[in-house]
């Protein structure tokens, strides 16, 4: 992955060049992230509706170059749509998209050879090789042999999979397939990669090895546009994240400033037992900064959770269980979206 | 990156702008996979789509021939029933070499393999997948119909040196029922409606005067038969065969071409709405 080093380059090149900032840098001042970077994704008042459903509700956000960015949300929230208005195969109903100056919408194939796309499902194509995948899929874009021959044994070298290039896709296991739609996503060099859901249904070894392949794309200067509900995932991968839920942006930040703004530093959970959790809800007031009751345990969030549990045994109470934890995203993230299943 | 921003066909599309986000002139990539695909896959089914019509004519032809006797050719003159019959499964052979691909083949891609999907995330567009396709059910159908020739030829039933451009003739034919079949194939969802196209064609190969005159229906079915696609290929390369042309010949062509841009038309639009929705 030399690609980084170049583009700094390029950049530095540039700046010798032109002394007054270009527009698409002081575009990116709106985004109050990183002021010296532009930003590379830029969405006004996205919509998109089918029929009654409106699936992406007039939301904003900009990405700046070299950002791990997130979109959270349950099923349904509209996280695949925005991927999918972003590689311009969904137009918008209204709103403004501009991906590297351009609209998606009317320069698909001059945006999409800029961006790469691993799918929430493989569509790998199971009809060729795994080498083959590769390059058929470079051509694609338009690539010469003479550059994708070199680079998809390149490709292949970073998915771990060199001794599997003629095997079938058939003969792959989930993983070393999603390794593969991640290598082959990367064949035109892309300054964006969309990740929708990438390490869904993979065990935890294989989910290991898949984020430190990301973490070193993001190394190399790779914007990554990330779609999980994995929470430990977002707090791995993601710079920044925005959490969605029926189309709108509920909370934008870091992972550690959303845990900071919507939750407690750290979270008690007590098992009192199915049938006296709901009521020793009235007992625990005032224990904590906010309480929840839950049908299987009662979270007291609070900034010291021991101390949480001390005075929950000066009340009296004898939990069956109780454990104190660091609060996570996935606080913030069922706070921010409810409990109740959204199917 | 130099590779990328250099010698990209993308930065060339920009002057293109009538077709935008549709075609980026690379229908060639979809074509180049489509053959290292079939190098693997596909072989066996491509044989037998030859061997088809070449049964059909043993059987009819040489078989049932030797009791049917001569028959009159389209310049009026007497030929042999095998002869007679032959342009016209040729026509068919051609009809179902472009269709295999573009109905069975695009399907599976379509619905199940996904391949579509993942071709339009990259700089292809709509109109390059079309024509990639297309032009894959025709090189099919150019296989299957200098097989068939060659076979004609051994078998000693062509009597013109004309009957050459029957090859170039039943690449026409292909294309008319690749470029629709494609456009077709893109409403279907389930495996049941895709047995709508057979119960489609069954009869048609049966029925527009492939093995027999035209002149035994009645006029109404004559009218609905003269309607339908392949009568115009089973007459033009009968008239082809024998050299012996009309001015329906150019009617024959005239319906074919107009099928074509019908049918890109069709597939082209089905393919936006399908995945640039």
């Amino acid at each position: 992955m030399s690609g980084g080093a170049t583009s700094l380059l390029r950049v530095h090149n540039e700046a010798i060049r032109s002394p007054t900032p270009s527009p698409t840098q002081s575009e990116s001042s709106q985004s109050g992230f990183d002021m010296n970077r532009p930003s590379v994704i830029s969405a006004r008042n996205l919509t998109k509706a089918y029929g009654d459903l409106t699936a992406v509700d007039n939301i904003s956000f900009d990405v700046p170059a070299g950002e791990s960015f997130g979109l959270l949300g349950p099923n349904g929230a509209g996280k695949s749509t925005t991927m999918k208005m972003i590689g311009g195969v969904s137009q918008r109903t209204s709103g403004t998209l501009s991906i590297m100056g351009l609209d998606p919408e009317s320069h698909g194939p001059e945006v999409r050879a800029h961006l790469g796309v691993v799918p929430q499902q493989d569509n790998l194509d199971e009809e060729l090789k795994v080498r083959e995948n590769l390059i058929v899929y470079g051509r694609y874009f338009g690539l010469p042999l003479s550059y994708l021959r070199p680079k998809a044994d390149e490709l292949l070298e970073f998915a771990q999979l060199t001794d599997k290039a003629n095997s079938k896709v058939d003969a792959l296991s989930g993983g070393m397939k999603r390794r593969l739609t991640i290598a082959r996503s990367l064949i035109n060099e892309p300054r964006i990669l969309l990740l929708d859901e990438p390490t869904t249904g993979l065990d935890p070894q294989a989910r290991h090895i898949l984020w430190d392949r990301l973490f070193r794309l993001k190394e190399s200067g790779v914007t990554l546009i990330l779609t999980t509900h994995y929470m430990d995932e977002a707090e791995q991968l993601c710079d920044r994240l925005i959490v969605v839920d029926k189309g709108r942006i509920m909370a934008e930040g870091s992972p550690a400033a959303l845990i900071r703004e919507h939750s407690s530093r750290e979270v008690l959970e007590l098992r009192f037992g199915s049938e006296r959790n709901a009521t020793i809800g009235v007992e625990l007031q005032g224990v904590g900064e906010r309480l929840e009751t839950l049908p299987d345990r009662v979270l007291i969030y609070a900034h010291d959770g021991e101390s949480a549990l001390e005075q929950v045994t000066a009340r009296g109470l004898r939990p069956m269980t109780s454990l104190v934890r660091r609060s996570s995203l996935e606080d913030v993230f069922l706070r921010l979206t409810g409990r109740s299943l959204v199917d | 990156m130099s590779v990328l921003t250099g010698g990209h066909s993308a930065t060339d599309l920009a002057r293109e702008r009538k077709f935008g986000s549709l075609y980026s002139r690379n229908a060639k990539a979809v074509v180049g996979r489509g053959l290292m695909a079939a190098k693997s896959s596909t072989w066996l089914v491509m044989v037998s789509g030859f061997f088809e019509p070449v049964l059909f004519l043993l059987a009819m032809g040489v078989g049932m021939g030797s009791i049917v006797g001569t028959v009159q050719g389209p310049g009026g003159e007497e030929i042999s029933y095998a002869a007679y019959i032959a342009p016209a499964l040729l026509a068919v052979s051609a009809m179902n070499g472009a269709l295999y691909d573009s109905t069975w083949n695009v399907f599976f891609k379509m619905n199940f393999a996904k391949l579509y999907q993942g071709m339009l995330y990259t700089s292809l567009g709509p109109l390059d997948v079309a024509i990639g396709e297309i032009f894959l059910a025709l090189l099919r159908g150019l296989l299957y119909a200098t097989g068939f020739t060659a076979v004609m030829g051994v078998m000693g039933l062509l009597t013109s040196w004309w009957a050459i451009l029957v090859i170039p003739a039943s690449v026409l034919i292909a294309f008319g029922f690749a470029s629709f079949g494609m456009g077709i194939t893109s409403f279907m969802k389930t495996f049941q409606q895709m047995d709508w196209i057979n119960f489609f064609l069954l009869p048609m190969f049966l029925f527009s005067a492939t093995f027999y005159p035209l002149s035994v229906y009645p006029q109404v079915i004559q009218w609905f038969i003269q309607a339908m696609p392949l009568w115009h290929g089973v007459e033009l390369l009968r008239q082809i065969s024998v050299g012996s042309f009309s001015p329906a010949t150019a009617i024959h062509v005239g319906y074919y071409l107009l099928m074509i841009a019908l049918g890109i038309m069709l597939t082209t639009a089905r393919l936006r709405q399908l995945f640039l929705k």
